[in-house]
């Protein structure tokens, strides 16, 4: 049992705090949320350079494989800044499954423009009404003389707006799961933008008969390996959230020390003190559920990692929502204001429950590994 | 970083499994696993001296007073294998409170006397802190204790005293000076249950049972000899004692067999022509608390870690008596709705209505203590608030 960090991870994160807090704050990120990309290419790249974006490539392929936990305390930071820069999607989403499914040859040819940050990648997998599991995956691909045809949907793809690769997930008509490396100026997609609430850029995809070559496939049914990339997406996108709830929080309290009202800071009322302890419990218990969920991800057997990666969703959605609605609450009128971190902080918080499967999709999944027990 | 147990962790936890496995007698198991407290006063110190005749008798313990020197991992690996095993819980007023007091402030000749009889279940203690008018405000209290030559003269009422009613000894807090701030006029006595002037009158519980007693003196005489430490310093030894032996404070073997054992009633009762487990509302509230209590292990074992990290003890034991009592509850909660009907049944005088009645609605009413004693829940929101969040 050790809960401490070796000094290349403790290094990674202070690197990452270190530059979100010189060029990420609150007034710059405002100034991206509002510009018409709605992200910064010039913060990408730095990312790239700081190494940030090869944290989850293999050595061989020149990364840093910082491993889950190096991966986790990024994240953490990451999620602390509520960056905007798709650092979930590529550097850790697409490119693990790049490095998980892809063969020697397509890794050599996408892992290093990832890694600079030339290049960015997206999985395109979630669709309208279907949940996390495959089972009801709506997007097909038909295999013909020269490759497959893809035609099906996508929802709410995060930061394909930005991306130059889509790898999207679909039925193959032989019943195989199949991933493909799909150019985002492909003929016959059609990319509708969308802002998310918590002011991401995504859109939603239609594929159309899009032409693809035999080499675009990554691996060949690829079911069990894409259930581990979106195991381990899921317990990144919950240390991102505690980056998140650590923000809110400490913010919710500052605020509550300095506000005053009736004579008194409002913090030192009993009501609210019982509140946010109940907050600091809540936080706390999202911390280990995120280290649960952290060491899951290299767990083999892929059941135990599904229940326990889902567990930890579904205790640090609860969390989310109990932490988020009661600082807004305790920032009175100004919880419902745009000047303040809390409400930025809020919409995350509110993204993180609906993100990859909702907190109660993840609870019904925990559920039935227990009657199965 | 790393959440399992290493391979010395885990050897230890398979010595204490064998151990439990051959040394806890079966009679015992069987009582603790119904719930049955009727021999709770000779099979506490009887498990107490298999313990000690093992050298576990105190596992907190220094090694030259007779404790193991385990680490906190290890005291936790045997708290949890104890209550997993059905074990009668060591009786907590005299290893696990007197004695670090005695070990730290008491004179040679208390550890001396007193700490191989607490070791070796010779005596049964117990604790008079709260009075009519002091609970959760302590400090206020009143007993009174006056110098009489080398006795003091103990005259006051001390309420809620734990299984009293088998107690060799208790261990006091009472008042020799009332003229400053309240904590600066309490001393700590150690009083023979045996000296005239004592009476011992039960409160009967909610679930009927005689589980705490009131405790009157009246012209009590207690040697000087049998004060810990100095006169109206007792307030710091308090204190020390609340801040000791805290690795189990979420009780998180406790709460990993009662969970275990919802589990199973799940299984084999049935609502509806179907186990209960199948029911879908019913499995996610076993879920829901399941995972909580996952969680709670998990900072339960950060805070154990930290604490070898040499940072000590401080006020993050508040969120895990929060939540180990929390969960508690609502694990005994379940176990009642979990019968639904048949949890009505209190007595059923000359048939047996099957295993787990009526004690899982007894259990369920007697767990409402856990977050009212050792800090209540709010007292304990009042510490996080001040001490951790600085408001
Ligand atoms: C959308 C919106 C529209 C509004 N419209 C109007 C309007 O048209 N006209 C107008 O005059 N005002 C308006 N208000 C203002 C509204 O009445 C105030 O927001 C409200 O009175 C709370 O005051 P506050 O925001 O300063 O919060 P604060 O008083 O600073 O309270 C902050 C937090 O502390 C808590 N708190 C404060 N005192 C105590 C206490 N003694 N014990 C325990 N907890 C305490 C509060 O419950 C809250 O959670 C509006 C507010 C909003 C959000
Ligand atoms: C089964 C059982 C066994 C016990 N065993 C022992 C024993 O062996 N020896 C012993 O000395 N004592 C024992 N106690 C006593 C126990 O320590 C007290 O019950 C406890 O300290 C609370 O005191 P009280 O009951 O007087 O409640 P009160 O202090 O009157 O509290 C009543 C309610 O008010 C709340 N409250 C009080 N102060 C505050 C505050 N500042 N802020 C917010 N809320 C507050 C409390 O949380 C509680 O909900 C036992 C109690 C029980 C129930």
């Amino acid at each position: 049992m050790d809960f401490s960090f070796n000094d290349e991870q403790q290094m990674l994160l202070d690197t990452t705090q270190r530059f979100l807090a010189s060029e990420y704050g609150f007034d710059q990120r405002r100034k991206l949320l509002e510009s018409d990309e709605g992200w910064s290419r010039g913060v990408w790249k730095q990312l790239g350079e700081l190494g940030l974006l090869a944290i989850d490539i293999p050595e061989a392929d020149g990364g840093i494989a910082a491993g889950p936990v190096g991966v986790m305390l990024v994240a953490q930071a990451v999620g602390h800044g509520l960056l905007l820069e798709p650092f979930l999607s590529s550097a850790i989403v697409a490119t693990r499954a790049i490095v998980q499914i892809a063969s020697d040859a397509q890794c050599a040819r996408w892992l290093p423009a990832l890694a600079s940050g030339e290049r960015i990648a997206v999985l395109a997998h979630d669709e309208a009404g279907a949940g996390i599991d495959f089972t009801r995956l709506g997007t097909r691909a038909t295999r013909d003389a020269q490759g497959f045809s893809l035609s099906g949907s996508k929802s709410v793809v995060y930061h394909a707006p930005m991306a130059d690769l889509y790898l999207v997930s679909a039925r193959v008509d032989d019943g195989s799961l199949g991933l493909f490396a799909v150019a985002a100026d492909a003929a016959g997609i059609t990319r509708h933008a969308l802002r998310t609430v918590d002011g991401q850029r995504a859109a939603d995809l239609d594929f159309d008969k899009v032409r693809l070559d035999a080499d675009a496939r990554l691996g060949a049914d690829v079911g069990d390996a894409l259930a581990s990339v979106i195991d381990c997406a899921i317990a990144a996108l919950c240390a991102e959230t505690f980056g998140v709830l650590d923000r809110i929080l400490k913010a919710t309290i500052e605020y509550s020390r300095a506000r005053k009202q009736f004579g008194t800071p409002i913090g030192s009322f009993q009501a609210l003190q019982h509140r946010m302890a109940d907050m600091l419990i809540q936080f706390e218990q999202a911390r280990s559920m995120m280290y649960l969920a952290t060491e899951r991800c290299s767990d083999a057997d892929a059941g135990a990692r599904r229940a326990s990666i889902s567990g930890a969703k579904a205790l640090i959605g609860q969390a989310a929502r109990f932490i988020g609605q009661q600082a807004v609450q305790l920032h009175g009128g100004m919880g419902m204001t745009d000047e303040l971190d809390v409400s930025h902080c809020f919409k995350r918080l509110l993204a993180f429950e609906l993100r990859m499967g909702t907190t109660d999709e993840h609870l019904e999944i925990y559920r039935r590994g227990l009657q199965a027990e | 970083m790393d959440l399992a147990f290493d391979a010395e962790e885990q050897a230890f936890r398979d010595e204490v499994r064998a151990f439990l496995r051959d040394k806890l007698p079966d009679d015992i198991r069987r009582r603790v696993h119904l719930g049955d407290g009727s021999t709770i006063d000779t099979d506490i110190p009887r498990w107490q001296k298999i313990l000690n005749a093992h050298g576990w008798g105190a596992p907190a313990w220094p090694v030259e007073f007779g404790g193991t020197g385990w680490s906190k991992t290890q005291q936790f690996i045997f708290d949890t294998e104890c209550a997993l095993a059905d074990a009668p819980p060591q009786l907590a007023f005299g290893v696990k409170m007197v004695a670090p007091v005695l070990m730290r402030f008491g004179s040679p000749a208390q550890q001396q006397h007193f700490l191989p009889r607490i070791l070796a279940a010779d005596d049964w203690w117990c604790q008079g802190y709260s009075e009519p008018g002091s609970g959760s405000d302590l400090a206020s209290l009143k007993t009174r204790a006056e110098l009489d030559g080398d006795h003091y003269v103990v005259n006051g009422q001390k309420v809620w005293n734990t299984l009293g009613q088998f107690a060799d000894w208790i261990f006091c807090l009472v008042r020799t000076d009332s003229s400053g701030k309240p904590q600066r006029g309490i001393s700590f006595l150690l009083i023979d249950m045996k000296t005239p002037g004592i009476s011992v009158r039960p409160t009967r519980l909610l679930d009927g049972t005689h589980e705490v007693n009131e405790i009157w003196f009246d012209n009590v005489r207690v040697p000087v000899g049998n004060r810990v430490g100095d006169e109206n310093a007792g307030w710091t030894y308090a204190k020390y004692l609340l801040g000791h032996e805290r690795t189990n404070i979420a009780g998180i073997g406790a709460n990993q067999r009662e969970l275990r054992r919802l589990k199973q009633m799940a299984r084999t009762l049935e609502r509806n022509e179907r186990p209960l487990i199948e029911d879908a509302v019913f499995a996610t509230r076993i879920a829901q608390v399941e995972l909580e209590l996952k969680a709670l292990e998990i900072t339960t074992l950060r805070v154990i870690f930290a604490e070898a990290q040499n940072h000590a003890p401080g006020p993050e034991a508040s969120i895990l008596k929060i939540r180990g009592t929390e969960i508690m509850q609502r694990i005994t909660e379940l176990q009642v709705e979990a019968l639904g009907a048949r949890g009505l049944i209190a007595e059923s005088p000359g048939h047996d209505p099957g295993e787990e009645i009526p004690r899982a609605t007894e259990t369920y009413l007697n767990q409402r203590k856990l977050t009212i004693f050792g800090g209540s829940n709010e007292i304990q929101r009042n510490i996080i608030a001040q001490m951790i969040l600085q408001l």
